[in-house]
């Protein structure tokens, strides 16, 4: 406190420009912000979690915990054993929803889900046994997992298992099909099921066999810091980290006790596959993140993501509660003679790669990505340096190269999403509206600003009740 | 591969040596898709994904594609169409995409941004004068940054300034305000404050125009001020308890530059004034006080006790004399900017004249309510917030107030009047220009505290020569000035 009267004071000034003109007129340095009133949420609202005397500490804690956070690839195991999926429970995307309120690719997927499993031998017999009720639904959320696009992750599905050295703790995403006609994108004609059957088969007991044969395990979080220094942000551009993840799990695959046809046939799956890396990003973002769960008086955002009908989002401050609004549409590029007429609502869990400060967060890290809705590269950096407005911290294990190596932008603070008004960028994938489509293209979007309105009335009222 | 179909004209074929990313390429297709006549199209890479698409979209090159070429498919609804079409992926895949430029600027929106972003670690100040509603986040954001900040902005209320002020404690920075117009912080003059020369006292001040007076007092004697630190006008209440007082007071004993300290006030609640008192008693540096109350002494004498006490000199403060004279049965018609002085005023008028009524009443039932025009000693304070809704203060924008004398004037009472001027930073560039001449119109005796300093860009004696030359008495200080006003009133009698 000394320090304010030990010389003359540089000027940081929010309001009217006539005192900020009439310091700067005695040759005061003064640096004015460009002020609004908040973008959403009660101005008494806003106060109150403010002076939420718990906050600052809760959120350092909260955000503290999340770049402190590590993940180890531990194990490939069925969705059965490790996530106690017993038959006829399917695992999605997003805040709960019901097979009336699912959008046409979650219903593909769970109509493939069914067909896959053996639940039903028709479409039409999946269609019924969903809507009679005849299969729970679960958030993989609530399960200690993550899925991309529709999320759907079933008994015979095989599972990452990633686990945090720090706390301990564990997170489950099931393996990536690929792109185009794939399940997660709502997709379910033959050839999706017969290349899911293949990844139960073969994928699925080689990757557990090599893993586990693996004397160190692979340290995921350094392969997504590496991907942001090669042009991978980590959620829409995973090219890098796929072939990172081709190269640690290469020579284990090879020594796997399998035909070599098949081991080959694995490799080339892997290498063949963009994306291979996300559904490894996504349980490490998800570990991260569950190891801030439930620190009061935090407004850190711990999960984003989306049904295809709703969005939802949940705060270190308000425990297991989903705060939701209609999810939006992606704006995009449009693979083939797709438009936007074809695109669903915003799917997926992957969102969790935002929450966890990369993908949209750092933009800046891969430019091509802004490409998306006719952006520059200029845009991109204006992207991510907006972000650094909305979060808590940055993460010096997740490097920006052309911001000068800076730390991602980490942390979601609803207060700051209210009070500038500027929404979490996401980049994301798009599935086909119809069931069965698969994807149509690809794209950036934002969450509805609903989320962001319940989550502070939520947070206004644990800080009130907590003074 | 060229074709007729039933819908139209196709174009589909195989580069080899290009390569372009996929997004562009689906930028390619999408803004070759929307050209007229353009049915279809896919410019992608030939990988088997984008065969089963181009397949799908009965545009497919048949075998022999590998995924190191270039698959340029268009289906179009004429020939002139799809040619151009072709042309347009030509140019496109040729053109150069615009160059990355510096990154846009990103506005920071919030003090907490504008904090982050600040190259310094040297000594900062907030401010903020956003909307009274939202002014407690940018606060916050600055006390969380650890640095000290001043709220302009009013409005606030008086649990979120107590929870403001309990966060600053603990976090070592200094809250002024909400409310707080005032303050001179190592010789930079924040809001409303004027040029004084830099010297020994410090001033603790919860009112504005009160620390003006006082400061621009001790510029006269030539003693100055070190620092002029606002806790607004609510910091004494039992509410706030003194909370950024108690703080300013250490701050300054620990200041360098600080010889000792004049706290400027209206009377503290009792339990915080005892609270004051002990915090001031454990200092190593003096502490008087100039609390305006019946009690105790003006404005003027506080700051002529603090001189005597240093050892320096009681100057003759300055003013301009002038030959007026009151009609009989004249009243006090008291039109004040400053809160602070207008009560000093009443202060001092009331054990003369008896009861003055106000705005802003010494006593509650003194109220004028909303009936500025009553008959009788009246004192106004146009700073009052009542009056300054929609509207700037008084001390920049004289409206309503040369609106009331110019009725005082038309109601035929005989009157004087007692009017403050106060100069410096954020006020009035040239308040005589428009008092003067009404002065003059209203034709009544005028007395005018004239609240500034040479060095003020109005120029005290500027200023004080215009209003003399519309005849009216001008003073440094406005208990003189009040007295004076008292001593015409007293002679009519």
């Amino acid at each position: 406190m000394r320090d304010l009267l030990s010389g003359t004071p540089t000027v940081v000034a929010a309001g009217v420009d006539v005192f900020s003109d009439a310091l700067r007129a005695q040759g005061a340095d003064v640096h004015d912000v460009d002020w609004r009133p908040p973008g959403l949420g009660d101005p008494a609202d806003l106060a109150a979690l403010a002076l939420d005397r718990r906050r600052a500490a809760a959120n350092r804690t909260a955000v503290e915990r999340v770049m402190a956070a590590g993940s180890r690839l531990v194990d490939v195991r069925p969705a059965r054993d490790v996530l106690g999926l017993t038959d006829r429970t399917l695992l999605h995307a997003g805040p709960p929803i019901g097979w009336d309120d699912a959008s046409g690719p979650l219903r593909g997927a769970l109509v493939g889900a069914c067909l896959f499993e053996g639940w039903a031998s028709t479409v039409e017999e999946a269609e019924r046994l969903l809507a009679s009720g005849g299969v729970a639904l679960d958030p993989c959320h609530h399960r200690s997992c993550v899925g991309p696009m529709a999320g759907v992750t079933s008994p015979s599905m095989w599972t990452w298992c990633l686990e945090d050295p720090v706390t301990g703790g564990q997170a489950y995403c099931n393996l990536n099909e690929g792109l185009g006609k794939v399940l997660r994108m709502g997709a379910y004609a033959d050839e999706v099921l017969t290349r899911l059957r293949w990844m139960r088969d073969v994928l699925g007991p080689v990757l557990q066999a090599a893993v586990r044969s693996m004397a160190d395990p692979l340290d995921v979080k350094a392969v997504l810091a590496q991907m942001l220094q090669m042009g991978d942000e980590g959620h829409n551009r995973n090219r890098a980290g796929s072939l990172m993840t081709l190269r640690e799990l290469s020579p284990a695959v090879v020594e796997v006790d399998a035909p070599s046809s098949d081991v080959a046939a694995v490799l080339r799956f892997i290498g063949g596959n963009e994306h291979f890396f996300l559904n490894l990003g996504m349980p490490t973002a998800k570990l991260a993140l569950d190891a801030a769960r439930d620190v009061p008086g935090s407004t850190m955002v711990t999960v984003m993501s989306r049904n295809g009908t709703e969005f939802g989002i949940r705060t270190a401050g308000t425990g297991d509660r989903w705060f939701t609004g209609p999810a939006n549409t992606p704006v995009g590029l449009f693979l083939g003679d797709y438009g936007p007429e074809d695109a669903n609502p915003d799917i997926g869990d992957s969102a969790i790669m935002e929450t966890y400060g990369v993908g949209g967060f750092t933009m800046a890290a891969a430019p091509a990505i802004v490409r998306f809705v006719g952006g520059t590269v200029p845009d991109a950096l204006a992207t991510t340096e907006r972000m650094y407005q909305l979060t808590l911290a940055e993460n010096p294990a997740m490097q920006v190269p052309i911001l000068g190596f800076r730390g991602s932008p980490t942390g979601i603070d609803v207060l700051a999403v209210a009070r500038t008004g500027w929404l979490p960028q996401i980049n994301t994938g798009m599935a086909g509206r119809v069931a069965g489509t698969g994807q149509v293209g690809a794209g950036l979007v934002q969450p509805p600003r609903e989320c962001f309105e319940q989550a502070l009335a939520a947070l206004t009222a644990e800080a009130r009740a907590a003074a | 591969m060229r074709g007729v179909t039933a819908t139209g004209v196709r174009h589909v074929s195989l580069r080899s040596g290009v390569y372009a990313d996929s997004v562009r390429l689906m930028q390619v297709s999408r803004d070759v898709g929307a050209r007229e006549g353009v049915t279809a199209v896919l410019v992608a890479m030939a990988t088997p994904l984008n065969l089963e698409l181009a397949a799908g979209m009965g545009l497919g090159p048949g075998d022999g594609a590998s995924p190191d070429q270039l698959l340029i498919a268009i289906e179009a609804a004429d020939d002139d169409a799809l040619g151009a079409a072709v042309a347009a992926v030509d140019a496109a895949l040729a053109a150069r995409e615009r160059t990355a430029g510096p990154a846009q600027a990103v506005p920071l929106r919030t003090l907490g941004a504008g904090l982050d972003a600040l190259p310094t670690d040297g000594p900062a100040l907030a401010i903020v004068s956003v909307p009274g509603q939202y002014a407690v986040a940018e606060a916050a954001d600055a006390i969380a940054a650890g640095r000290s900040v001043l709220v302009f902005s009013d409005g606030v209320p008086v649990e979120h300034e107590v929870a403001l002020k309990q966060a600053a404690r603990d976090a070592g920075v200094l809250v002024m305000g909400p409310d707080c117009g005032t303050a001179i912080v190592s010789g930079l003059a924040l809001g409303f404050a004027n040029v004084v020369r830099r010297g020994p006292v410090g001033l603790v001040a919860a009112s504005g125009t009160g620390a003006q007076q006082v400061s621009c007092l001790l510029d006269v004697a030539g003693v100055g001020v070190s620092h002029v630190l606002g806790v607004g006008g609510r910091d004494l209440s039992e509410a706030v308890g003194g909370l950024a007082t108690i703080d300013a007071l250490a701050l300054l004993d620990a200041d360098p530059a600080t010889e000792r300290v004049l706290l400027v006030s209206k009377p503290p609640a009792p339990s915080v004034a005892a609270a004051v008192a002990k915090a001031a008693a454990e200092l190593s540096v003096p502490v008087s006080s100039a609390a305006l109350s019946a009690e105790t002494p003006d404005l003027t004498a506080a700051v002529e006790a603090l001189l005597r006490d240093a050892g320096v000199a009681v100057p003759e403060w300055p003013s301009r004399p002038a030959a007026l004279r009151a009609a009989p049965g004249a009243v006090l018609k008291g039109l004040f900017a400053g809160g602070t002085l207008a009560d000093e005023a009443m202060l001092i008028a009331a054990p003369v004249l008896g009861d003055v009524r106000s705005n802003t009443p010494l006593r509650a039932e003194l109220d004028l309510g909303t009936d500025l025009s009553a008959r009788g000693h009246v004192v106004v304070d146009f700073g009052d917030d009542a009056l300054t809704v929609g509207r700037a203060h008084p001390m920049i924008d004289p409206t309503l107030r040369l609106e009331a004398l110019a009725r005082i004037a038309a109601s035929g009472e005989p009157a004087v009047v007692l009017v403050d001027v106060v100069l410096g930073h954020g006020a009035d560039p040239d308040p005589a220009a428009t008092l003067a001449p009404a002065l003059r119109a209203a034709g009544l005796p005028a007395v005018v505290a004239l609240i500034g300093t040479e060095a003020d860009p109005q120029g005290w004696s500027r200023q004080a020569d215009a209003l003399a030359a519309a005849g009216a008495a001008v003073f440094a200080s406005n208990a003189q000035a009040t007295r004076h006003a008292l001593d015409l009133l007293g002679a009519a009698r």
